[in-house]
């Protein structure tokens, strides 16, 4: 799986507005409201359940990345939204270290492998040091997509 | 003296190693100081068991085989609690 195949273009904030966890998330909810993937009747619902999940365990798994996710009935097409915050959020990250950028996941609920392939795509990018310094560096959502369509391309 | 371990175990709860899994087999590997990875049997490459983030990479799915090998002090120790782990769905 690619990573524009579930990133969605108008969902990308190379810098939030918000300064606190459950800020972040219902701003990249809201961006995928407006980008007509979420709809605004689940939008309460949807920050909801991200937080719930967040509270459980934290998705902030060190490096100053996050990857808060939630599976729900309504969702049919897998979604993430991107976030980069320069001052980091403080996720209760495993490291304890402020997150600087944010990849939201919405997946459907009765696809658990497409799920698994979306955080592998997510993961396998998410995990060098090259691809999160120029995703925490991006000033643009072109910049972002930019990176994006590089990193698919040399993505096995 | 250094010693080695390794074992085979099937992923088997629904929904696969996710976030949550993968947490928990971390931050148990995370507890012996030996050397840990683990790997699918159909091929790739291995990752540090210690590393939620790897172990996404895994994309493991339910039937999945793992292979989790360890190397140095508690090797055994560590492969027979984390099979254990995972065989029993990671205590979900």
């Amino acid at each position: 799986m690619k990573l524009l195949d579930i990133i969605v273009k108008d969902a990308v904030i190379p810098e939030l507005a918000s300064s606190t966890r459950d800020d972040a998330v219902a701003e990249l909810i809201d961006a995928l409201v407006a980008a007509g993937r979420v709809d605004p009747s689940n939008r309460d619902d949807f920050v909801k359940a991200v937080i719930l999940r967040e509270n459980k365990g934290s998705t902030g798994f060190g490096h100053g990345v996050a990857v808060p996710h939630v599976k729900h009935s309504s969702v049919t097409t897998m979604s993430v939204a991107v976030g980069n915050s320069g001052d980091g959020i403080d996720f209760k990250s495993l490291d304890r270290q402020p997150v600087h950028s944010i990849m939201l996941l919405l997946s459907p609920e009765d696809k658990p492998e497409d799920h698994l392939d979306a955080m592998e795509a997510i993961f396998g990018n998410l995990s060098q040091d090259t691809f999160r310094r120029f995703l925490r560096q991006a000033t643009s959502p072109d910049d972002v997509i930019t990176l994006l369509e590089e990193a698919d391309a040399t993505a096995r | 003296m250094s010693t080695t371990a390794a074992a085979s175990v099937d992923v088997p709860n629904r929904l696969g190693m996710h976030a949550r899994p993968a947490t928990i087999l971390a931050e148990t590997a995370g507890q012996y100081a030996c050397a840990i990875s683990v790997r699918r049997d159909d091929g790739g490459e291995s990752v540090d068991a210690k590393s939620i983030m790897q172990l996404m990479m895994l994309a493991a799915t339910q039937g999945t085989t793992l292979i989790i090998e360890a190397s140095g002090d508690g090797a055994q120790d560590a492969v027979t609690r984390l099979v254990e782990l995972v065989g029993d769905g990671f205590n979900e």
